[in-house]
């Protein structure tokens, strides 16, 4: 059984699965009657977005609250006023999902001292096989420029290691052993494992988390 | 195996120029290609090669222009809007037998558009990417691994016909996350020598001219028509295309770049049902796998071009087609990607219509 603060804010490198994770996320803590709000605050990513999934939060009682302009023709990187009132308020869980990098994470910035006054967890989704941050260092280096420009800390990683359609539980295992290096490097536990239904990897000493694949290449 | 990676489709594609020898990038920044800018400006310093944001689209081609004459394997990227500033800049480097590579990862128009991926430039891509009497070879990749093995192609193309290249994607294959593996490399890529650059004569020869004004018509003339027999020489040896189960049938859809993939899908709905549906993806555009699909004709009763667009690149299968048997066509605009369910739908209305024995 994995636990959760009341405001998770899910960070990490430029594609290494953020938002696929936020929305199972928003999923299973709706599904297990947690009133959850989840906030679309990519300012980096023109496609393949939470506010993709707007149907799908709306059919679960989720309520969303994306950019301005998040999935449409425009390229205006706004912020809506709701996402500080929200947080403010504080009823149910909030969950963030924060675009990629430090260039995706200076959204977050404007919210730090509010959100520490609120007290959160932020988790830092690392992908072994993306490239770039292949080696623990480059990882390392990711998550502190992360931090800078959000002027909040991370406080634990979450294991996402994939290949999309090529990952095997081998392919999730060797996150775990990337995991305990990082570790080593940051000070940072691994909280959980995510991986999509079928590559359940069994006792290593790690949660598991089983996700659906909601953002998918075109075919 | 090489070690896989996840990749976007922009990442790949810059990886995969740094790895072809591109030392030398300018462009401007434009969504749903930005990824590539950005991907270049972090690893060009660190590997002793030059980014340079320019202060527009035009800047940017003509530094391509100075870098190809001085003989360097050179690049530039953008969107949609952004090309059709850069098509003057085409123009000369074309006229003046420069080669270079140009990225278009499409988004939606006419006019400012949208971000959401589109295939409407594929006229502009194949007929005018710029004044005048000219061609550009024109590469459309399906899959991020296919990017990943394209992007040297083109350069050395470009370089053995010295023509430019364009790569022609587009937003969806830009921004997706795919595995790819690239090729070992146990060795340093050596380039091909080029005595045509400007790189100074030191006092060994006569000057090398890189220029595309002729004061004579006739010497204009002569070195448009050279160049057309070098467009020839392309179109006889550097078509590309993949064909999926063409020999049997009676519908055969003609798609590249991301709407083959949605084509393909659409294909094994069909077969499923025992409807034969084929596909012919060309992967050049220019050349155009024209003898391929007049092969096809042959035996096929009818032709449907699918494009994320209001209907280009089906002109030029009825050229090919050349009036053996009916084209049609169906196209999604505006950014809107077709779903294969509405293709098959599509591709059963057309069968319906067509009827009967070839």
């Amino acid at each position: 059984m994995i636990t959760f603060q009341k405001i998770i804010i899910i960070t990490g490198h430029y594609g290494c699965g953020k938002t696929n994770l936020a929305v199972n996320l928003a999923l299973h803590l709706a599904d297990g009657g947690e009133q959850v709000t989840i906030m679309d605050l990519d300012i980096v990513n023109p496609y393949f977005r939470t506010n993709d999934c707007r149907e799908l939060f709306e059919e679960r009682g989720i309520e969303l609250i994306a950019a301005n302009f998040a999935s449409t023709n425009l390229d205006v990187p706004s912020l809506p006023g709701s996402v500080a009132s929200k947080i403010r308020m504080g009823d149910g869980t909030i969950i963030l999902d924060v675009g990629g990098d430090d260039a995706g994470a200076v959204a977050l910035g404007q919210y730090a001292a509010l959100i520490e006054e609120k007290g959160y967890e932020m988790l830092y989704v690392y992908n072994p096989f993306r490239f770039l941050t292949a080696e623990p260092k480059e990882t390392a280096e990711s998550l502190r420029s992360i931090e800078a420009a959000s002027r909040l800390k991370a406080t634990a990683l979450v294991n996402n290691a994939n290949l999309g359609p090529l990952t095997t539980p081998e392919v999730v295992e060797r996150g775990l052993t990337f995991g305990k290096q990082l570790t080593e490097v940051t000070g940072l536990p691994v909280k959980f494992t995510a991986c999509v239904k079928g590559n359940e990897i069994q006792n290593n000493g790690t949660d598991i988390f089983p996700m659906e694949l909601y953002l998918k290449p075109v075919e | 195996m090489s070690q896989q990676y996840m990749m976007k489709g922009n990442e790949a594609l810059a990886e995969a120029a740094l790895r072809a020898g591109c030392r030398y990038f300018f462009g401007y920044p434009i969504t749903p290609q930005t990824e590539l800018s950005a991907y270049m400006s972090k690893r060009m310093p660190k590997i002793g090669g030059t980014f340079l944001q320019a202060e527009s689209e035009i800047a940017a081609i003509n530094m391509v222009l100075g870098a190809s004459s001085v003989g360097a394997r050179v690049m530039t990227s953008s969107s949609s809007p952004g090309i059709s500033l850069k098509t003057e800049g085409i123009s000369y480097i074309a006229g003046s037998d420069l080669p270079c590579l140009i990225v278009n990862v499409q988004r939606g128009g006419p006019g400012l558009g949208g971000i959401q991926p589109s295939q409407a430039d594929y006229f502009q891509a194949t007929k005018a990417p710029g004044h005048g009497d000219l061609h550009i070879m024109v590469f459309a990749p399906a899959s991020i691994q296919e990017i990943v093995d394209m992007v040297g192609r083109a350069f050395d193309k470009a370089d053995q016909y010295r023509v430019p290249a364009m790569l022609l994607a587009d937003g969806a294959l830009g921004q997706m996350m795919e595995p790819i593996a690239f090729p070992d490399e146990s060795e340093e890529k050596k380039l091909p020598e080029k005595p045509w650059a400007a790189t100074g004569t030191k006092g060994s020869r006569k000057p090398n001219i890189i220029n595309s004004l002729y004061l004579n018509p006739n010497k204009l003339e002569d070195s448009v028509r050279e160049r057309f027999e070098r467009y020839e020489k392309i179109k006889e040896n550097e078509v590309l295309y993949e064909e999926v189960m063409t020999d049997d049938a009676d519908l055969v859809l003609i798609a590249y770049g991301i709407t083959s993939r949605i084509c393909k899908t659409a294909v094994n709905m069909a077969r499923a049902e025992g409807i034969k549906l084929g596909l012919l993806r060309p992967i050049t555009l220019w050349p155009f796998p024209e003898k391929a699909i007049a092969k096809i004709a042959d035996h096929a009763k009818a032709f449907m071009s699918v494009e994320m667009s209001m209907g280009q690149m089906v002109d030029d299968v009825r050229l090919a087609v050349n009036g053996k048997c009916p084209v049609r066509f169906f196209g999604r605009t505006g950014g809107v990607i077709p779903t294969p369910d509405e293709i098959l739908q599509a591709a059963k209305d057309v069968l319906a219509s067509v009827g009967g024995d070839k």
